[in-house]
């Protein structure tokens, strides 16, 4: 066996390890600090979760927003620099990520992956009046009642009509259940949507046989799926992250059931498709695709993606980001100064604004009215389906 | 509910059970002999876990080859944890050996997370472990009948080692009282270490067994586990073997039946464990088996 003190040299450098990897955020946020507001680089900050539970959402905007800054450095002729906070996928870290922002003074903001998590920065950003842009926050509430946040994305209702008219149209559902997570105002929020559309265009007040919850990182979806199982839906409707739907999806083709089942664009994840690949029947809805490149700016976003990241498969968020690094950009090259009403103003009026995801016009909410894409699993790839166009 | 729909959610129970008991032994097991609620059984999970996923994807052993090597590392650490962390405590106040655990147990998930990522791994299912079995309506995973099995070999095992052993004899007389047992010649330290040896087996044992059940594994998987199955072994008195192994049984079915008969209620399934926890404690402050077997492990 190893010696005593081995094993306490070991454990001591172990503790010194962590207590650096602890320190060095610290030192970088002085030394940005230092760099006022008055210097000559653009500060956007950047809030997504880079660990924890919803980590491959995060990472994958990021990717989006650094081959964004590379592509496009410059604004007012000042360099762009990006302040990247990670907010641990949790509802406070995310306040406490866009606090951190707020000190060190950026000119305007971009996150954050899940809804759950814009909802809790929103209104730190409100109070310290700083704008900014939602990447993919679904969630109709994100920008209720905040008049500095805005987003690039389509919102739940779209969303969640969407994938009910595609499960009563296209797979002829008369039934359906759902599987939410209770904990996500994303999930909550969309399963409502799609409960709404459901009932109305099938015209049958009873159409949701069954409607069951769980708390995000549960792993046994046992009891709830064997619920689901003995109302026997036509079609199972199950939005949340995209680490437990993986193996709630798996989970249920075990069991047996093997009814379509339906998310939302949170699907969209490696982890995801490592999970289900295999598995058949399974639709959701999403931002981007490669297959219907819609705009001039979406053939350059996917050859510098494919050439930044060429292990890489390309996704919506990563195109989200870019555009939200874009339309930052934009909102102040139109704004023609990096203050934060001006910016806030500027981003107001955007209208026909070209991105990688489409032309986005924000209407008074700050939401974009934009087209869905429905993909499927086959064959261990996400595969395009369909698109629908907004009303 | 339908007989079928029934006998699906006995089985989803079982499995589910079952696990908790397998990880709750471990917990009750350490804290019989030495008093210490060692919190880092939870991350012990993890490590084990993390070694057969290397074991077989990065170092394409077989699964078997794997699943031992992670148990002997797990144990090795288990062990190192108490040379380190614990013994240099053994004479200061409880609590200062409770915080300690804690701290260890913080250094593991941290450590994980710097040097093997934050982002969850999917773990490899052996066919030759994991299958599906349909029996009429009801469709199981071969685990549902492997986990309880090895979790009554384990406990058969354990209380054998407790019991009949010259070791186990030892164990017992520590468990009562350090000084005197240390006067009659039992050597102390080698006693703790044993004890060490087999709760990080069994930890390892579980956390594979957790891994193979819910194939998604990550720096903070042992943080849920853990605190369901201290839990059950607080359920089922702390220190007995065989009240851990009710206390996850009663754990398990109660969670997945409250979600069968009651749907509505399923967000409020963590819940029911600690409110089934609060009314044991009430009725039977010492756990179900608590009273008479706490001295004896």
């Amino acid at each position: 066996m190893f010696g005593k003190k081995f094993l306490t040299l070991v454990a001591m450098v172990m503790l010194v390890a962590v207590a650096l990897v602890g320190c060095g955020g610290g030192e970088e946020a002085k030394s940005n600090n230092a760099a006022n507001n008055e210097s000559d680089v653009i500060k956007i900050g950047v809030y997504e979760p880079l660990t924890g539970i919803n980590a491959a959402g995060g990472e994958m905007t990021v990717e989006g927003i650094k081959l964004a800054n590379k592509l496009y450095p410059d604004v007012l002729g000042k360099k762009v620099e990006l302040v990247i906070v990670d907010n641990k996928s949790e509802k406070q870290e995310a306040a406490n990520a866009v606090e951190r922002l707020v000190n060190e003074n950026v000119d305007v903001i971009i996150g954050s992956y899940g809804s759950s998590l814009s909802m809790a920065g929103g209104p730190v950003a409100k109070d310290a009046g700083v704008p900014v842009i939602g990447c993919s926050p679904t969630n109709p509430l994100v920008t209720k009642d905040n008049e500095y946040y805005f987003r690039v994305c389509f919102i739940d209702p779209f969303q969640g009509t969407v994938m009910a008219k595609y499960a009563v149209e296209t797979l002829g559902a008369k039934t359906a259940a759902i599987v939410q997570d209770v904990q996500q105002d994303y999930s909550v929020g969309l399963s409502k949507y799609f409960v709404d559309a459901f009932k109305e265009l099938t015209g049958d007040e009873n159409a949701i046989v069954a409607q069951v919850n769980y708390n995000t990182g549960d792993k046994d979806f046992s009891a709830q799926l064997t619920e689901v199982k003995a109302k026997n839906p036509d079609v199972i409707f199950a939005p949340g992250n995209f680490l437990e739907c993986g193996i709630l999806v798996e989970k249920a083709r075990e069991l047996g059931i093997d009814v379509p089942i339906l998310g939302g664009d949170t699907w969209e994840a490696e982890e995801f498709l490592n999970r289900v690949g295999g598995l058949k029947d399974i639709y959701f809805s999403t931002h981007f695709t490669a297959e219907e490149p819609v705009t001039e700016l979406s053939s350059t976003f996917l050859t510098k993606f494919a050439e930044e990241y060429p292990d890489k498969q390309v996704n919506a968020f990563a195109a989200l980001g870019f555009d939200s690094y874009l339309l930052a950009l934009d909102a102040i090259n139109r704004a023609g100064s990096t203050d934060h009403d001006a910016i806030r103003d500027a981003l107001a009026e955007t209208e026909n604004f070209q991105g990688a995801t489409g032309f986005i016009t924000l209407d008074e909410n700050g939401d974009a009215n934009k087209t869905a894409i429905i993909k499927k699993v086959a064959d261990g790839k996400f595969v395009y389906e369909t698109k629908v166009e907004p009303k | 509910m339908t007989l079928e729909t029934f006998l699906q959610n006995i089985a989803n129970g079982i499995s589910l059970g079952s696990l908790y008991a397998l990880i709750a032994i471990g917990y009750t097991m350490v804290y019989g002999i030495i008093r210490l609620i060692n919190f880092a059984h939870a991350d012990l999970l993890m490590v084990a876990s993390y070694a057969a996923f290397y074991g077989i994807l990065v170092f394409a052993l077989p699964w078997w080859v794997s699943f031992l090597l992670a148990i002997v590392i797990t144990t090795i650490l288990g062990i190192s944890i108490e040379k380190i962390a614990y013994r240099p405590l053994r004479d200061a106040p409880r609590i200062s050996a409770l915080i300690s655990a804690i701290g260890v147990s913080f250094l593991l998930e941290n450590l994980g997370i710097v040097l093997l990522g934050a982002r969850p791994k999917p773990f490899p299912r052996p066919e030759e472990v994991v299958w599906n079995i349909h029996l009429g309506g009801i469709s199981f995973l071969s685990l549902a009948i492997i986990i309880p099995v090895i979790t009554l070999v384990l406990l058969i095992a354990v209380n054998l080692i407790v019991n009949k052993t010259n070791v186990g004899i030892a164990m017992r007389a520590v468990s009562r009282d350090f000084e005197t047992a240390s006067l009659m010649a039992v050597d102390v330290n080698k006693v703790v270490v044993t004890t060490f040896a087999v709760g990080s087996g069994l930890a390892a044992v579980g956390g594979i067994m957790w891994s193979l059940q819910y194939p998604q594994i990550d720096p903070l998987m042992g943080v849920f586990p853990g605190l369901k199955c201290f839990i059950a072994a607080v359920m089922g008195g702390i220190g007995s073997v065989p009240g851990a192994m009710i206390g996850g049984f009663i754990l398990g079915m109660g969670e997945v039946m409250l979600v069968g008969l009651m749907p509505e209620l399923s967000g409020y399934r963590d819940a029911f464990a600690f409110v089934v926890l609060i009314l044991i404690l009430l009725f039977k402050p010492g756990g179900i088996l608590g009273e008479h077997v706490v001295e004896k492990v």
